[in-house]
């Protein structure tokens, strides 16, 4: 293809061999320890502050090493895993229904829709069952059965309830664990916390990461930070399509920064929408709102069957309505993963059927449900959602069935990471959702906060460890090292030529469009027309960017213009390689669809021959990017095709 | 706050059955209050246990406006700029005039005392007939001071209501049930003690003590 | 509708700050208040204003970033919902909307309406965790807890440390925030190791940080977004009466 070349595949992933339920335990034998007295004389910095960053710092700061940690928001406690709702996947079998390690593993690789590795799935799911028992000692209220035991339920398909949480806020309490811990750490003064700043590059020196210049965002004061390994766990870039559950301020920054500097990017077209979210209201729309998957247990999906159908769904008799779901579906029904409904939902609304203001949504009734439970049984079930539901979009969702409608909702691609967790820069570390490791091409309900603290607790500081063990006494640089100078003066120069451009347009707008560009071509269907579209028009927005975007204020003291300047001017090029990823793999799986593989009845197909591998590429800053291939081998899940018919 | 407060509301229940004692007559009136100043005789010289109920209950007063301006003067401190709009009030207006209503009640007390047990505001002043004295002061052409007297009152009863509550509170109050039974237990208490005092003004401005 | 809106500005922790009125058109009452100043300052952008600065982040009210003072009221008019869930449709043509920052000396300003909350995390790093370092915890199940207490654990963790309480206390006390924390850990087993050292650091750093003192007027659970309740503070106390005459008897 023209707008890339293929590089040498990627030979080694450290990944070890022999039995895969050994691997990890042998692995972890085999790797270099840091002496306890060496370890307070070296230096991390972690970036990012959600469920891996957190748990990360916390356990390598228990350990004896400096911490420097960093963090966009005013508090470290405020990272967006705390907005994640459902639970908490771990291997635990406490319901005796026929769970263990191997099933979470199978399940995973298998959702993943075979495009992920296998030995990281096994790790993850060994290491789940220590998550829980260490929220567990943190004084994490899940939620108990009588007997003062832990309960669990299955979430988003699975046939065994393995799914921990705290009703629907699971990620706030076990973000607000790892954060306490961190406190902790601070408190002693074993972690360095660095709230309101931003890490705007990374700093190589003789090839590895040492550090990164960070802006105080409240000072404007650029600084450069030395270590002797970085860590980014700076969570994904699912606003790259503006509108997104994510929250306003994620941002691709910190690993595209790093890409730049040599960080081979993995799968960007792996985007996640997710099916139960509240549609847009108008141009104002600022994020999406995510309802809980558990909805589809209740609820039943519909549209009109006719085109343009302007009554109130009351007034629509029973015949007249379309259940796409149980008709297309009739095993699985509404409960159909969520890259199926996602997909269904866009397909009747492209046909006409949509219904709201926009036509952009579809109905989840529940009055079927009430008439069978009684309306106080859907309460005690769903009460604080209907709450929600009610606050933000002024209707009684007892009364008029919800509007819902998909939206971007996790990104599995990222950041290219060994077994170790190393990206291709040594020293530099990524770990949870800005890492590309474990979900493959699609990630399981309950999943990413498993990850995020697998990583942060219990792989990285071992993984970590082996580096700077290995990599023996590094030599002592401080910031007045010319590459750490270098680094300073390329984001100062930048941030210069934001302020200066003085157009008449601003950062929002842009933002905007770059966004619906993405959704509508690089979004749930793609096609090689449709991204080969987006490609120019994603250049040709990008130069108008650089001549017409208007930053107000100054770079001395808090300026957000400035702040989303510099994140929307990285999402303009992480845009486009997402876009050529997604050319480039033409097959569908999981998150990604192409409109041109497709089985006849419409569901993903996949080409195991040709894309079984990771797509990891490397920025060369000419525009085209070089593709690296890591061939994937399946030697204990073998691929099947999904079928949920 | 919860000690002083404590202190000073034992002597609101003894000062207030004292009170009720007017209407069991004259005669028994002014025996109760001779006997006030003859307690703890012949142990202890005349009015000695007087002025060590005087002395403690003014170490309480001293120590409860202590500890309120220590509270008050951190509340300013804590919010050195203050809304340019008016905070709206959503609970009750007890809580929220504590500080106010410790001012008014302070003043009232010196009235109190100058009033029925100095007499130097009585229109009779004897301190030989506190029967007489209380008689003469609620008049019914004195109604303005009746009025003080129940405005005063109900000022302390507000007082109190939140008092009660946060002593509780305070004191470790700590689940919802208790916390229902602290709000009824501190609202009863204080209608209670403010119906008996104001049993005293109202009987002799409607004759039925005279 | 059209609304007229007085908002704080302040340049910075240095300068006095002052209400500003801004006139805004054509307010959907689908908008979110935020979104409806996300409006306004595209439009101060063209007009070659400053944008006005204020803290957000997740929009669906847990993250705590989103900190307004509206009409005198924190997180605005609605009972139980952050400013970022607030909707227009609160709301009247012609409304008069006063919005200011946070006001407490332990949040001083930083822009606008942008506050530092530092000092939240400071009160949890005096106390406010179980000492449980990674790898060292024991089989979850080993310690079962009953089902009323963690429910009423997850109730007091439910606090997204926003400030609200602060914000709308009379005495600019931090003594619910404070409170949740420790009714959550004291509930637990997993707390009682540490329950008393705890209740005095996260008390004793409360006070530091210059909040004010607690008198049980209630403001802060009226104001409180998540409903976490006032007898809160009653176990506080209760725990910080123990912890006091333990370390008098020691």
């Amino acid at each position: 293809m023209d707008l890339y070349t293929e590089g040498d595949p990627i030979a080694d992933t450290r990944a070890p061999d022999g039995p895969v339920e050994t691997r990890w335990e042998r692995h972890r034998f085999e790797m270099k320890l840091v002496n306890p007295a060496n370890r307070r004389k070296m230096t991390v910095i972690v970036v990012g502050t959600g469920l891996a960053g957190g748990s990360a710092a916390a356990t390598l700061a228990e350990q004896g090493y400096q911490v420097r940690s960093y963090c966009y928001q005013d508090s470290p406690r405020r990272a967006h895993s705390i907005a994640a709702q459902g639970g908490i996947n771990a291997a635990k079998n406490y319901r005796n229904d026929g769970d263990s390690v191997h099933r979470l593993f199978y399940d995973t690789v298998k959702g993943g829709d075979f495009r992920s590795r296998e030995s990281n799935v096994h790790r993850l799911a060994e290491v789940s069952v220590n998550i829980i028992d260490q929220c567990v000692a943190q004084g994490v209220p899940f939620a108990r059965e009588y007997g003062g035991l832990l309960d669990t339920r299955s979430f988003g398909g699975a046939q065994v309830q393995r799914t921990f949480y705290a009703r629907g806020q699971t990620g706030q309490q076990l973000l607000l664990g790892a954060y306490q811990a961190l406190e902790r750490q601070i408190g002693l003064g074993n972690v360095e916390m660095n709230a309101r700043h931003e890490m705007l590059e990374l700093v190589l020196v003789d090839g590895r990461a040492r550090g990164i210049v960070v802006r105080d965002m409240v000072t404007g004061e650029i600084s450069t930070e030395m270590a002797d390994a970085v860590v980014l766990a700076s969570g994904g870039y699912g606003n790259v399509f503006y509108l997104s559950t994510n929250a306003k301020g994620c941002n691709v920054t910190a690993s595209w920064r790093a890409h730049r500097k040599g960080a081979y990017f993995a799968n960007p077209c792996y985007t996640q929408i997710h099916p139960t979210c509240i549609p847009v209201s108008g141009d104002h729309q600022s994020k999406l709102t995510l309802m809980s998957e558990s909805l589809r247990n209740d609820g039943r999906v519909w549209v009109p069957k006719a085109k343009g159908d302007q009554r109130s769904p009351r007034e629509i008799p029973e015949d007249e309505r379309d259940y796409y779901l149980e008709r297309i579906y009739p095993s699985f029904g509404n409960l159909v993963p969520r890259d199926i409904a996602s997909r269904a939902a866009k397909n009747v609304c492209d046909s006409g059927r949509g219904v709201g203001p926009t036509g952009l949504g579809v109905y989840l009734d529940f009055a079927d449900a009430i008439n069978r439970l009684g309306r106080k049984a859907i309460e005690a079930k769903y009460g604080n959602l209907f709450e929600m539901y009610e606050r933000i979009t002024g209707e009684d969702p007892y009364e008029v069935p919800m509007r819902i409608y998909p939206a971007v909702h996790y990104t599995m691609g990222g950041l290219w990471v060994d077994y170790d967790l190393q990206s291709s820069i040594p020293g530099l570390f990524v770990i949870g959702e800005a890492n590309f490791s474990d979900h493959g091409a699609n990630r399981l309900g309950a999943s990413a906060l498993m990850q995020g603290l697998a990583d942060g607790y219990f792989v990285l500081p071992n993984t970590l460890a082996n580096y700077l063990a290995s990599s023996g006494p590094l030599d002592k640089v401080d910031a007045s090292h010319p590459e750490a100078v270098a680094a300073r003066t390329e984001v100062e120069d930048r941030i210069k030529r934001l302020l200066a451009i003085n157009g008449d347009r601003t950062v929002d707008s842009f933002h905007r469009e770059l966004g619906q560009i993405m959704w509508e071509h690089c979004g749930m269907e793609r096609s090689e027309a449709g991204l080969r579209k987006a490609i120019d028009e994603i250049r040709a927005l990008r130069e108008q960017f650089w001549q017409r975007v208007r930053v107000p204020g100054d770079g001395e003291g808090l300026n957000q213009s400035l702040e989303k300047a510099g994140r929307v001017a990285d999402f303009f090029e992480l845009a486009e390689l997402m876009c050529i990823d997604a050319l480039h793999r033409e097959e569908s799986c999981g998150g990604h669809f192409r409109a041109e593989h497709q089985t006849p009845d419409g569901e993903a197909q996949r080409d195991d021959d040709r894309f079984a591998y990771v797509a990891a590429w490397e920025y060369t800053g000419t525009g085209e990017p070089v593709l690296h291939k890591e061939d994937l081998t399946f030697e204990y899940v073998h691929p099947t095709q999904r079928s949920y018919k | 706050m919860a000690v002083t407060g404590i202190i000073l509301v034992l002597f609101l229940i003894l000062h207030m059955l004292g009170n009720l004692k007017i209407f069991t007559g004259e005669t028994s009136f002014d025996h109760y209050a001779h006997w006030l100043r003859d307690i703890g005789t012949p142990l202890l010289p005349t009015t000695w246990f007087l002025w060590i109920q005087r002395t403690v209950l003014t170490a309480a007063v001293l120590g409860h406006i202590g500890a309120a301006t220590v509270l008050a003067m951190r509340s300013r401190a804590a919010r050195p700029v203050k809304y340019a709009h008016r905070r709206k009030i959503h609970v009750n207006y007890a809580a929220r005039t504590m500080r106010w209503g410790g001012v008014i009640i302070l003043l009232f007390v010196i009235y109190h005392i100058l009033d029925l047990t100095t007499g130097h505001l009585n229109p009779q002043g004897d301190p030989s007939n506190p029967y007489g004295n209380v008689v003469a002061g609620f008049a019914p052409e004195r109604w303005y001071v009746t009025l003080f007297y129940t405005l005063a009152l109900v000022t302390l009863g507000f007082h109190l209501r939140h008092g009660a509550f946060s002593a509780f509170r305070s004191l470790g109050q700590q689940t919802p049930k208790g916390e229902r039974r602290a709000r009824i237990a501190a609202l009863v208490f204080a209608v209670a003690l403010v119906g008996g005092y104001l049993l005293v003004p109202f009987a002799v401005i409607t004759g039925l003590v005279a | 509708m059209n609304l007229t809106l007085r908002i704080w500005r302040q340049h910075g922790p240095e300068d006095k700050g002052r209400m500003v009125t801004y006139p805004v058109q054509d307010v959907s009452p689908d908008m979110s208040f935020l979104e409806m100043l996300d409006v306004l300052n595209e439009r101060l952008i063209l007009d070659g204003e400053e944008p006005i600065a204020f803290d957000h982040d997740c929009r669906e009210g847990i993250c705590g970033m989103c900190s307004l003072m509206i009409n005198g009221e924190a997180h605005g008019p609605q009972r139980g919902t952050t400013a970022c869930q607030l909707h227009m449709r609160q709301f009247s043509d012609g409304d008069t909307i006063d919005i200011e920052p946070w006001r407490a000396r332990a949040f001083p300003v930083v822009k606008d309406l942008v506050v530092n909350r530092n000092a939240f995390d400071q009160i949890i790093a005096a106390g406010g965790y179980v000492t449980a370092p990674t790898g060292s915890a024991p089989e979850a199940h080993s310690v079962p807890v009953p089902k009323a207490d963690a429910d009423a654990a997850f109730e007091s963790a439910a606090c997204i440390g926003c400030g609200a309480c602060v914000a709308a206390c009379p005495n600019g006390s931090g003594m619910l925030f404070t409170a949740a924390k420790i009714t959550q850990l004291s509930l637990l087993p997993q707390g009682q190791p540490e329950r008393y050292t705890r209740v005095i650091g996260m008390v004793d750093a409360h006070d530091e940080a210059g909040f004010g003192g607690c008198t049980n007027i209630g403001e802060c659970a009226s104001a409180c977004p998540k409903g976490i309740p006032l007898n809160t503070i009653g176990r506080l106390n209760r725990d910080y009466l123990k912890a006091t005459a333990k370390r008098a008897g020691s």
